[in-house]
């Protein structure tokens, strides 16, 4: 008797064809391109205004240092006096006066700069000046002290150690990076993807017992059958919404970053900086590329997928004898907490544990409990796990999900046919005798 | 047709059955009566594969239950209801498949049902917008789609008006008459009594009686008449009665000014001789064996059965 698939293929076109489902699917991906951009483009907006900054450079050795930048110009007042320079600054509107007095000692510097304007300047204004002023003081320091500021600079060390493994394998900070990246995105993916579906499981095995028409199903169905069918249907169509919102992302992004111009690219590009420096080198897509390739892609893959459906199967036949326990949602509280808790451990553990020693005993521990194995191993692996680790772990989760399906297909069997009571966990225990 | 053997079923500590034994002849409408709580929504289950008997066995048409045999079987529960949000026509041939029809199969039977019902109309809605009453109609169609040889009803009339019930009753016993069999489980006898052919009574998980309802009617007829007697002195009359038969006074409906009484027929006699008697009186305007209900008969033998224990 085929009655899985029919189960499978009714829950799946009673999701997809839900109005609420369908206007998540298509405004999530718009809200979020929405959102962002919107932002870009008022951070854009902010950043457009000019600040024009007036200096008074008494002492004559950094007014001719001030460049005109992007955002910025820099004015260099004559020699007036300071109260006279303030009230030009003040009536021309300008952003603010850098005043820089005559010292004796550029010593004395260090306290005598003043900065007046209207409000407290940005942060990036005042960090730029800073730069500007420091570099060269610490420039006449050095020559005022008789040494070559120039020799200095031809001597300074840069240390960037060259990482390669025993194998030979040559890895680099960037790869520690990405892989961190790999390993995060797939460990934060399955917990989504556990938490939005798993309640959606749940809420559909609620909807059948509110609607007292699963007393007529099981007369049908065996309710192991109904359980996997609709574990089956409801994650098909969550691989339908996924798939619809990375396309739609996708395709949003693209014609957003097209209307504003490039600078949805400026976060990456951040990165990228960051990454160049690291990597040393400016051939940095490159670098990035030959990086991916030397993850254990292969390794990563088979294993995302069998994490990704292990860990998946398990928390979600364990949401769906939640919703057979009990009687409506408002229920469901105090049989969350078990669920929930195991996953936020996963993921702290992952995100903090992992990236300061992804071989550490905390991390190899949990990385073959069941309920936290596949978010810390799929963060794990990237940094390469041995392969009989990966095993055990992965047998492990699929032992520990036949166990908790045949679990739920008890609680559920005996859970769906209860109303009215909201059950304990003692009661829970006993309906497993039944 | 189905054969229960000494069926029993505890959950926990509280037992919902003891050894029970049901025989449910083929093609007879079988009340399977009891007041609430005395286990026979567990017995249904148990024949429906829903839950597991903790001992015992099942047999339909002499074979032990399996689990192909559901599509044989249709069954009304008494928690009952429909995916809100489902069209009618989907929803109800969905579940049909489940019951092992196929979907061309289904399709065909379910027009003929919405036709003789004259409900077709209703194919494209969904079972939200449908009121009460029409929706148990749909439960009820939902029941009987796949022909099946053995329908069970828990509670069936619980919540239907009464031109539904009637309408239902009706297809019932056509279904009956067209050779299925069919149980009805209740603890309103009266809404059932008229249209069983055997019964079982259960108590508090166990059965305490069953049978052909007449036998059993018979086997607890009291041999007490009811009498109305147009009588000129009625007082004198009453006076006569009450010392030589016993008669105890009894008020029913009449459209006479009579003497009402109750009588038990004397040993060695028949109706026939009382009759005779009787008229020496006065005009007899009503002359009726007291029949007891099913609901009688269940009170006394819950009494004799408490009264054993």
């Amino acid at each position: 008797m085929n009655h899985l698939g029919l189960i499978l293929v009714r829950e799946y076109l009673n999701k997809v064809r839900n109005k609420s489902f369908i206007i998540m699917t298509f405004m999530s991906p718009l809200l979020m391109v929405g959102v962002i951009g919107l932002v870009t483009y008022l951070s854009n907006l902010n950043n457009d205004n000019e600040r024009h900054i007036k200096v008074l450079d008494q002492s004559g050795y950094f007014g001719h240092l001030f460049e005109d930048q992007d955002q910025i110009t820099f004015e260099l007042l004559d020699t007036i006096d300071l109260e006279q320079a303030k009230a030009i600054t003040e009536s021309a509107q300008d952003y603010g006066l850098l005043f820089i007095p005559k010292v004796k000692n550029i010593a004395d510097l260090s306290r005598a700069i003043y900065f007046y304007s209207e409000d407290s300047p940005s942060i990036v204004v005042m960090t730029q000046i800073e730069r500007i002023v420091q570099q060269q003081a610490n420039t006449l320091a050095l020559n005022q002290a008789g040494i070559d500021a120039q020799a200095i600079g031809d001597l300074y060390f840069d240390v960037r150690p060259q990482l390669e493994t025993f194998k030979g394998q040559e890895t680099s900070k960037l790869g520690s990076g990405l892989k961190l990246i790999f390993g995060g995105a797939a460990g934060y993916l399955l917990f989504m993807f556990i938490i939005i579906y798993g309640n959606m499981i749940m809420r559909s095995v609620i909807e059948e017992k509110t609607s007292r028409i699963i007393e007529v199903i099981i007369s049908s169905v065996r309710p192991i059958e109904l359980l996997l069918g609709k574990i089956f249907g409801t994650t098909l169509a969550g691989i339908t919404q996924f798939a619809v919102w990375v396309i739609l992302v996708g395709v949003l992004g693209t014609v957003m970053s097209q209307v504003l111009g490039v600078e949805m690219q400026t976060g990456s590009q951040v990165a990228m900086e960051q990454g160049a420096a690291l990597a040393q080198t400016n051939d940095l897509p490159a670098q990035i590329l030959m990086e991916i390739f030397q993850l254990p892609m292969t390794n990563l893959v088979v294993m995302f997928f069998l994490f990704f459906i292990g860990g998946y199967l398990l928390y979600a036949s364990l949401y769906a004898a939640i919703g057979a326990a009990v009687d409506s949602e408002t229920d469901t509280q105090q049989f969350m907490i078990p669920i929930i808790m195991p996953l936020i451990i996963a993921v702290y553990v992952g995100v903090f544990t992992v990236i300061e020693d992804p071989h550490g005993t905390v991390s190899q521990v949990f990385s073959f409990i069941p309920l936290t194995s596949p978010v810390v191993m799929l963060m794990r692996i990237p940094f390469g796990v041995p392969l009989w680790e990966q095993i055990v772990s992965v047998v492990l989760l699929f032992t520990t999900f036949i166990g908790t399906v045949w679990f739920a297909a008890k609680i559920y069997r005996v859970g769906i046919l209860m109303y009215g009571k909201k059950p304990s966990y003692k009661e829970l225990l006993k309906w497993l005798k039944y | 047709m189905l054969e229960a053997h000494s069926i029993s079923k505890s959950f926990g500590s509280f037992k919902a059955l003891q050894e029970v034994s049901l025989m449910v002849p083929k093609q007879s409408v079988f009340g399977l009566l009891g007041p609430n709580g005395a286990g026979k929504t567990t017995l249904i289950r148990i024949i429906n594969q829903i839950t597991m008997p903790d001992s015992g066995h099942v047999l339909l048409d002499g074979e032990p239950l399996r689990p192909d045999h559901i599509r044989y079987i249709g069954y009304l529960p008494e928690e009952r209801g429909l995916y809100k949000t489902m069209k009618v026509g989907e929803q109800v041939i969905y579940l049909a498949q489940l019951k092992g029809l196929s979907k061309s199969d289904a399709k065909a039977q379910l027009k003929y049902w919405f036709d003789r019902l004259d409900i077709g109309h209703w194919w494209d809605k969904k079972v939200q917008e449908l009121s009460k009453g029409m929706a148990q109609k749909i439960q009820f169609v939902v029941t009987v789609l796949h022909r099946p040889k053995l329908l069970i009803f828990d509670e069936p009339f619980s919540g239907f008006d009464p031109i539904n019930a009637q309408l239902i009753r009706e297809e019932i016993l056509n279904l009956r008459d067209q050779g299925a069999t069919v149980i009805f489980s209740t603890h309103r006898m009266e809404s059932v009594e008229e249209m069983c052919d055997h019964i079982a009574l259960m108590n508090k998980s166990k059965k305490i009686l069953d049978g052909n309802l007449m036998d059993i009617k018979r086997a607890y007829q009291s041999n007490v008449f009811r009498v109305g007697i147009k009588s000129a002195d009625k007082a004198g009359t009453w006076k006569i009665l009450e010392e030589q038969f016993g008669a105890t006074p009894v008020v029913f409906k009449s459209i006479h000014e009579e003497v009402q009484c109750k009588l038990q027929l004397p040993d060695g006699h028949g109706p026939n001789d009382l009759f005779a008697q009787l008229s020496k009186f006065g005009e007899i305007s009503h002359f009726v064996q007291e029949v007891p209900t099913a609901n009688d008969i269940f009170i006394q033998s819950i009494h004799q059965n408490e009264a054993i224990l």
